[in-house]
């Protein structure tokens, strides 16, 4: 079907009149609809119950827009949710910035608006504020997206690499590089047919049960851009400690990995959606473990390594399925354009 | 796995003991490399065994005067660059093709087919592919050279830098570095031209010849294999790879490169002229030429002094010895081509090796 400039965004769609009034109307607020939102105040006024709160910022300008396993709208919500989650907190409410480019089809912003809505009450989250802003065609690709969020410090719980300790655990959730490989699989230029399906999922609920429930979480990070292997190298650089972690209990599906040794890539090095690393204290592990195991975004779970004494110089340090040893270097950068 | 690991690395100790010196084993194929460091491979030898990673990497053994003449080329408005995507970063005299990217006439292809595709969606210009790789590539740009000539697809050229494996390690082995007790020889290019290729380097240089795929398991088997006949003091052609691999190739894959190329003389890195090296499209698909059509002659060009490429694809130094090596050389600013391709040795030991932490 032939889409009419009726059917697209307009420059004037953000220009603060009418049509801006119609768009937020029509399209926005029915996806997002919330009090807070409804109001359309210029700020948003929230009560929180908690004295401390988390607050973080994300911009998402995935290419494609649309993947298998989710888009650009439930990245935007997820992947700042998940900032916060791993930050110790349980996320309320998120600010939500549009860019859209003059022409971009309102059918893909309503399914992106439609994504936003949804991953947003997964999450338990509001969307209460935000802005629309139009440009010329060619000052931006399609429709890019910035997401703030908010989340209340979970009581008791405070997290740092400071706490970080020789002998403590490293848990992550399930299997990596779903994400990263799905989306090149993707891309206009390889276009390899795949069973690949991002992660892209909201890891606050798994997050608040397991610091609810157990006390020896010390640090978590979502290994998103540069993979496990840049969440490591952080790690191990902020700490000054060593990382060792065992190949063969590291998670990976058998397709992401034949992707990933097809193109060239180190599934170490992909992004990731919905997962993380948590630095768990020996005795807490396995409990860490269980409640993961039992939760949906947790299934496939593993004690992948520990946190040991540096010898020489803080390092990333991998045992290969034939027990052979080597580095796991912190990611130069460059691998995928615009995975998230 | 690991008993099978296991019997091959006990069989790897028990060699190097009884010889009782080092010993210098090559592999000659940049997927090896890659492997070998990945999985860790050389944390599991003795270390009087030393692996190096010889000319294997197509990116790697292309001359500097093959990649200047590219550039040259990509200057040019009347023509489109089309090549493999680990190419467009290896530096020039002044350029790599990624700085030329932006004028958009460059165009990176995953396939020849490809290549081909963009010259006949492209018509008002020449599209030269850039066409590198050993034996492996070498079948997939004939294809494209025989449709372009049924269909008369007149604005589509090659230049071919393709290798051949067989002369480099005879090169390698007639001076440019005596100490290569062994080969691990290329399980791809070996499906290509059959394992019976490297009957050659066996009888004429009495040195091992062992053909392995590029799974952890088939690498080790392979080392063993080696150390087991220089043990022994024997040296054989053998395949630990038979599955995948005979004696005699793929037939119809090297006819189709007998059709289209002829051996000549050529330019590699770090091993200079190496006779009947190189393949160059014969006089049947001479109009397909590249170094034809624009009547370029192949001249060799200043490598960089201080760049050691060349010593480290002789197996002569290891890649941290070279005094850019994680300084000025790196991934993202690499300085020579064994830095820029993923199966470059350089690109291997920064990656995965201890070194450059070291260094840092």
């Amino acid at each position: 079907m032939r889409t009419t400039r009726n059917d697209r965004i307009l420059l004037a769609h953000g220009g603060g009149g009418q049509l801006m009034d119609d768009l937020i109307r029509h399209h926005i607020l029915p996806s997002l609809k919330n009090d807070a939102l409804a109001g359309l105040g210029d700020s948003a006024r929230l009560n929180l119950a908690s004295s401390s709160v988390c607050f973080t910022t994300d911009s998402y300008v995935v290419k494609p827009l649309f993947f298998n396993g989710g888009d650009i709208g439930k990245l935007a919500v997820c992947g700042t949710v998940n900032d916060l989650a791993v930050a110790g907190s349980k996320p309320v409410a998120l600010a939500l910035s549009l860019i859209i480019e003059d022409g971009f089809e309102f059918e893909f912003l309503d399914k992106i608006l439609t994504s936003i809505g949804q991953a947003a009450r997964r999450s338990n989250v509001e969307v209460v504020t935000g802005d629309t802003k139009t440009v010329e065609a060619g000052a931006a690709d399609k429709i890019f997206i910035n997401t703030a969020g908010i989340g209340q410090t979970l009581a008791g719980v405070d997290l740092g690499f400071e706490k970080i300790a020789v002998g403590d655990k490293i848990v992550i959730n399930g299997t990596i590089g779903d994400h990263g490989m799905t989306i090149i699989s993707q891309r206009a230029d390889i276009k390899f047919e795949s069973q690949l399906k991002s992660d892209c999922a909201a890891l606050a609920g798994l997050t608040c049960e397991l610091l609810e429930n157990t006390t020896g979480i010390k640090f978590m990070r979502d290994p998103t851009r540069g993979g496990l292997a840049a969440t490591l190298n952080e790690i191990s650089r902020s700490t000054g400690l060593s990382i060792e972690v065992r190949e063969t209990d590291i998670p990976i599906k058998p397709v992401v990995q034949a992707a990933a040794d097809m193109l060239g890539f180190d599934v170490l090095t992909i992004a990731n959606e919905g997962k993380f690393v948590a630095i768990v204290s020996p005795e807490s592990a396995d409990e860490c473990l269980n409640i993961s195991r039992n939760h949906p975004l947790g299934a496939d779970a593993q004690i992948i390594g520990e946190v040991v004494e540096t010898h020489d110089v803080p390092l990333v340090e991998l045992e290969t399925r034939i027990g052979g040893k080597r580095i796991v270097q912190m990611p130069y950068g460059r691998e995928l354009p615009r995975i998230c | 796995m690991l008993d099978r690991i296991n019997k091959a690395q006990k069989l790897i100790n028990s060699a190097c003991e009884a010889l009782g010196r080092r010993i210098d084993i090559m592999e000659v194929c940049g997927t090896h490399t890659v492997s070998i460091f990945r999985n860790g491979i050389r944390s599991i030898l003795p270390e009087s065994l030393k692996l190096l990673s010889g000319p294997g990497c197509p990116v790697c053994v292309t001359d500097q005067g093959y990649i200047d003449t590219v550039l040259n080329l990509a200057d040019r408005n009347d023509c489109i660059i089309a090549t493999y995507g680990d190419m467009i970063r290896v530096p020039g005299k002044d350029h790599s093709l990624e700085t030329k990217q932006a004028k958009a006439n460059v165009k990176v292809v995953l396939s020849s087919e490809d290549a081909l595709q963009l010259a006949k969606d492209n018509p008002e210009h020449t599209v030269v592919f850039v066409a590198v790789g050993f034996e492996t590539t070498a079948p997939a740009t004939a294809v494209v050279v025989r449709e372009a000539a049924a269909e008369s697809i007149d604005n589509f050229c090659v230049l071919s830098g393709h290798k051949l494996v067989v002369p480099a390690m005879r090169a390698l082995l007639s001076g440019k570095n005596d100490n290569i007790d062994a080969f691990l020889c290329p399980g791809h290019v070996s499906v290509i031209i059959g394992y019976g290729a490297f009957a050659e380097i066996v009888e004429d240089f009495n040195r091992p010849c062992v053909v392995a795929g590029f799974e952890a398991v088939q690498i080790v088997d392979g080392l063993a294999e080696i150390c087991r006949q220089l043990s022994t003091g024997k040296a054989e052609l053998t395949s630990v790879y038979s599955a995948v691999v005979s004696e005699k190739g793929n037939i119809a894959a090297q006819q189709i490169v007998d059709e289209c190329f002829e051996p000549v003389d050529g330019y590699w890195r770090g091993l200079g002229k190496i006779e009947r090296s190189t393949l160059r499209l014969n006089d049947k698909y001479g109009q397909f030429d590249a170094f034809k059509r624009f009547d370029i002659s192949e001249t060799p060009s200043e490598e960089r002094k201080d760049c050691r490429c060349g010593e480290v694809l002789c197996g002569l130094i290891d890649p941290p010895v070279c005094g850019l090596f994680g300084q000025t050389c790196t991934p993202q600013e690499p300085v020579g081509p064994c830095m820029v391709s993923s199966e470059g040795a350089c690109a291997a030991w920064f990656k995965y090796g201890r070194e450059k932490i070291h260094k840092r």
